[in-house]
């Protein structure tokens, strides 16, 4: 009975597996619609398949060696003083490393591949989004177009999106789950982020780290529309009466819980710079060239 | 006179904090009125509040753990229903505020106040008597380490009568925690609370890595203590290296809040990045701090009902060691979406699989224990075998965690909720409950009740993977963690289903409280008479039980891992010495806990600016450990004479046993 239920396991979990790579609704991780999630998916499945090679003998063994040799079976062979077996020893300690050797060169070709920062391979020019995380919303500013939005992100499909980010506030992580990779935005640093989306669609974009009261708030929707809505799109908020500089900027960055959308017609120039600028010391402003990037981990 | 602490401080517009307050203060005045009802305060201040003796002192570290669990359940009651009202347009019942404080303290308090406290006590009462010591190396130190450890916990609980808890996650990132986003006296209580707690953990593993280093039986070598012992040393050396880091990165964020200085501020060169760093330096050892002994404990109750040697002894002692070192080299796993390079993330990408192959090692060496052995399945080998399973599947969800590009879509997920729940309950908590179970009877003398504690078991089991399967899926499914409300409706059916889950696991708890109280009833039915109740294997089944204040009245000579059976096996285990000696013991005092009430004045005092109170407390701690030390006589001698009185009821228990037929075996008719 209970060897049964040991080999139900590895049936049943790779059963779920296949129910979710099959893309079942709502888990979004996946069902990725661009080339970075895709990846991340297949790391993701290639990781537990692997790892079953060890999870599977846990659960087989643990039932099978629990039920043969309970008290009660006085057929079952009974080696109180046998601890130890070279043979085991090698098996147990080089099959886990085999296992975390492929699963580690895997992992070493796509952390190098996925990083976040490189940008993504395209005939088409990419997209450049500027990030900045307000209490508690989301600036977009595109520094192309000269627009500024809050809380909603549209891009063309099949177009790279390069985000450069940063916060006003706390810590932040913006992420769309469904297109991959998230990023931290951070006060007086500059972190980026390249992705893409494959085909147009409305996707759940959000912070993704704790930052305070109205945390929960800072969901926004990420579009991909195709070529022509973009432009209509970028033609619509040109037309917004309001427009974002420096003074307009001190009033948005206010704390507030109103998830609302908001367009600037245009955009004081240098803005998202003198954002990050505002929280680097005078003396290392003086050597900006240091700070390049305001962005860690020593780049 | 009061700082910054006035009568509008306490949150009385809250019916659920009043609620609470009024249960705890209740609570506290009940058992307040039964101590005084049964005359029971000398008893009390003479045995236990300033005893020294480490069985007593880990029997108040593990009662404490227990208090300190039903707070950190209720918070979790709170947040799970919160969250399964909360969806669509719905608020739920709870203002941000008060959630972003429940699961702060939720966290702060399972790790620091539940999980530490209940691996110290299990050090405490089993450690010594494992390597046949008479005591630690440190006994007062030891009651000062306990007596901060409750200060620390009070100072949380005051939190919740009196202005509020932090707001900002038990980790307490940089720039939320500094005075511009939290100027609140939340992070204050949080910081103090660690701060005193942290200081006792420092002092605990010092007493412990001398007492196992210093003080083992004559003939036990280091290849032949048991795996708790082991994985207790293994422990002390993790908190004597990561707890100093916390320590300081606590202490700059405190001078960042009241001195007005800029280690981790946005302006004026400070960098969040520096204490998210240090936290975790700190942080990352700290999950192998609680979950080794648990290893240890699974050690010894699968060899024990297995009726077996551990299987690949060795191994286990070089794979906890590789766990040891690899702890200290991951940290980074817990920020890989912080902008570092991918040469960056992968060192530690790597590192972390690393940590896999250890652990692996030690749950197959757990298996081929049981095999061929003659399992009996008593209620610690139902939370071994339950660990076992799903501790696995936590581990897998681990290494899946340790490469960067799955970290990229799955970091601050549900689904590293339910990874850390899945291998700090299954792991650690379990492993705690299997040593609660096995070594009650040795430390209070009596059994705890099977049918009970296997009840509570399943109860616990089904509840875990209810409440955090789920979890798992709704990391998939994008849903960031710490969310007071949410609006996508394909995450409000698993919500329920995990909120249903923590109902399951309350009424776990429940049974439990149960099983305590039923085996209290019958304790004069389930008296463990030989000392040796499970027909142990290592030393600490060779005294009585509850052991005399000197534990082993001859000190044993060592020969073999399982030192006891072998004893047992050569018929020597219950040999009557030629003589007895003088023995001599610690004296109580009442030194600790004044030091630890002096921590509460200092911690509380500076969190609500009072600062008359916070030098008093200072002066208190300086003064008392000067006196302290200035004193030689801080012990007495237990006479012979005593000790055979004591010796002669014990062995006139065995022969009482032995006329009753126990399953201890091999002791002289």
């Amino acid at each position: 009975m209970k060897i049964k239920v040991g080999l139900l396991f590895p049936g049943l979990s790779s059963l779920c597996i296949a129910a979710f790579t099959a893309g079942c609704t709502g888990v979004v991780i996946f069902d990725p619609k661009g080339p970075v999630g895709d990846a991340e998916r297949f790391v993701i499945t290639a990781a537990i398949l692997l790892m079953m090679i060890v999870v599977v003998p846990v659960f087989v063994m643990g039932f099978w060696f629990a039920w043969r040799y309970r008290a009660s079976n006085k057929n079952a062979a009974y080696a109180p003083k046998w601890d130890s077996s070279p043979v085991i020893d090698v098996v147990i300690w080089l099959v886990p490393l085999a296992i975390v050797t492929i699963l580690a060169s895997l992992t070493w070709k796509e952390t190098f591949r996925l990083d976040p920062y490189k940008p993504i391979i395209s005939a088409r020019q990419p997209i450049n989004v500027q990030a900045v995380s307000l209490d508690w919303k989301w600036l977009f500013i595109y520094p192309d177009h000269d627009i500024a939005v809050v809380n909603h992100l549209v891009f063309p499909a099949g177009v790279p999106l390069s985000f450069r980010i940063t916060s006003e506030t706390v810590m932040t992580s913006l992420f769309i789950p469904q297109l991959g990779s998230q990023m931290y935005g951070m006060t007086g640093m500059e972190t980026r982020l390249n992705l893409l989306a494959r085909e147009p669609g409305v996707y759940m974009g959000q912070n993704q780290q704790f930052s305070g009261r109205w945390f929960s708030n800072m969901s926004f929707e990420a579009e991909a529309a195709g070529a022509e809505e973009f432009t209509a799109w970028v033609q619509k908020v040109r037309s917004s009466p309001v427009t974002l500089d420096m003074a307009r900027y001190e009033e948005l960055i206010k704390p507030g819980a109103a998830r609302q959308v908001t367009y600037f017609s245009s955009v004081e120039p240098g803005l998202f710079k003198r954002i990050i600028e505002r929280y680097v010391p005078a003396t290392d402003t003086a050597h900006s060239h240091r700070h390049g990037n305001h962005a860690p981990g020593g780049r | 006179m009061f700082g910054k602490l006035s009568l509008s401080v306490i949150p009385s517009h809250d019916p659920i904090v009043m609620g609470a307050i009024g249960g705890a203060t209740l609570a506290a005045l009940v058992i307040l009125a039964l101590i005084t009802w049964y005359r029971k305060w000398t008893y009390l201040w003479k045995e236990w509040v300033t005893s020294l003796d480490h069985k007593r002192i880990g029997i108040m570290y593990v009662i404490l753990a227990l208090v300190m669990l039903l707070r950190g359940l209720s918070d979790s009651i709170l947040m799970r229903s919160q969250q399964a009202f909360a969806a669509g347009g719905s608020m739920g019942y709870l203002d941000p505020d008060h959630f972003n404080q429940i699961f702060s303290a939720h966290g702060s308090i399972m790790i620091v106040f539940m999980a530490m406290p209940f691996l110290v006590g299990l050090m405490n009462i089993v450690v010594p008597q494992q390597i046949g010591a008479r005591d630690v190396a440190f006994p007062f130190m030891n009651s000062v380490s306990l007596w901060l450890t409750v200060a620390g916990a009070l100072i949380v609980m005051a939190s919740l009568g009196l202005g509020e808890f932090s707001k900002a996650g038990w980790s307490g990132y940089t720039s939320l925690t500094g005075k511009q986003f939290s100027p609140g006296v939340g992070v204050d209580y949080w910081i103090w609370a660690f701060q005193i707690a942290g200081a006792g953990s420092i002092l605990t593993s010092i007493n412990f890595l001398v007492t196992i280093i210093r003080m083992r039986a004559p003939g036990m070598r280091l290849m032949q203590m048991p795996m708790f012992t082991w994985t207790t040393l293994f422990t002390s050396i993790l908190m004597v290296f990561a707890f100093p880091v916390l320590t300081a990165a606590l202490f700059l964020l405190t001078l960042d809040r009241l001195m007005g200085m800029h280690f981790f501020t946005n302006e004026l060169g400070g960098n969040m990045m520096m204490y998210v760093n240090l936290f975790w330096t700190w942080g990352h050892p700290e999950v192998y701090i609680v979950v080794l002994p648990a290893f240890g404990v699974f050690s010894e109750v699968v060899s024990t009902f297995s009726g077996k040697r551990l299987f690949g002894y060795k191994s286990m002692v070089y794979a906890t060691a590789g766990i040891t070192i690899l702890s200290f080299t991951v940290w980074v796993h817990h920020f890989f979406t912080m902008g570092a390079g991918p040469e960056v993330n992968i060192f530690f990408g790597i590192a972390t699989m690393l940590i896999a192959i250890p652990t692996g090692v030690k749950i197959y060496n757990w298996l081929f224990t049981m095999y061929r052995g003659r399992i009996r399945f008593a209620t610690p080998m139902y939370w071994t075998l339950g660990f076992l399973m799903t501790f696995t599947i936590g581990g897998m969800a681990g290494v899946m965690l340790a490469s960067p590009p799955a970290d990229y879509v799955v970091h601050n997920s549900l689904f590293v909720i339910a990874h850390f729940h899945n291998v700090l309950i299954a792991g650690t908590l379990f492993g705690f409950f299997a040593g609660y179970s096995y070594w009650f009877p040795k430390a209070t003398g009596f059994r705890l009740d099977e049918k009970w504690g296997k009840r509570a078991f399943w109860c616990w089991l089904t509840g875990f993977y209810l409440a955090f399967m789920p979890l798992y899926l709704l990391g998939f499914m994008g849903m960031p963690r710490r969310m007071h409300h949410y609006v996508n409706p394909a995450w409000h059916p698993w919500l329920i289903v995990a909120a249903g889950g923590t109902a399951v696991i309350l009424m776990g708890v429940l049974f439990q409280a149960i099983q305590l109280a039923v085996s209290i009833r019958h304790r004069h039915n389930s008296r463990d008479l030989t000392g040796d109740p499970w027909d142990g294997r290592t030393l600490e089944w060779a005294t009585s039980s509850p052991p005399p204040p000197y534990n082993f009245a001859k000190i044993p000579d060592v020969n073999d891992i399982d030192a006891f059976m072998d004893m047992k096996e050569r018929g020597t285990a219950y040999r009557r010495p030629d003589r007895y000696d003088d023995i001599p013991m610690p004296e109580n005092t009442a030194c600790g806990l004044a030091i630890g009430v002096a921590a509460f004045m200092l911690g509380f005092g500076t969190v609500w600016h009072i600062w008359w109170l916070a030098v008093l407390g200072t002066l208190v701690i300086i003064a008392a450990v000067i006196v302290r030390a200035w004193n030689d006589d801080t012990g007495y001698t237990m006479p012979a004479a005593e000790v055979e009185v004591i010796e002669n009821r014990r062995r006139e228990l065995l022969a009482s046993a032995a006329a009753h037929a126990g399953p201890g075996k091999g002791y002289e008719r």
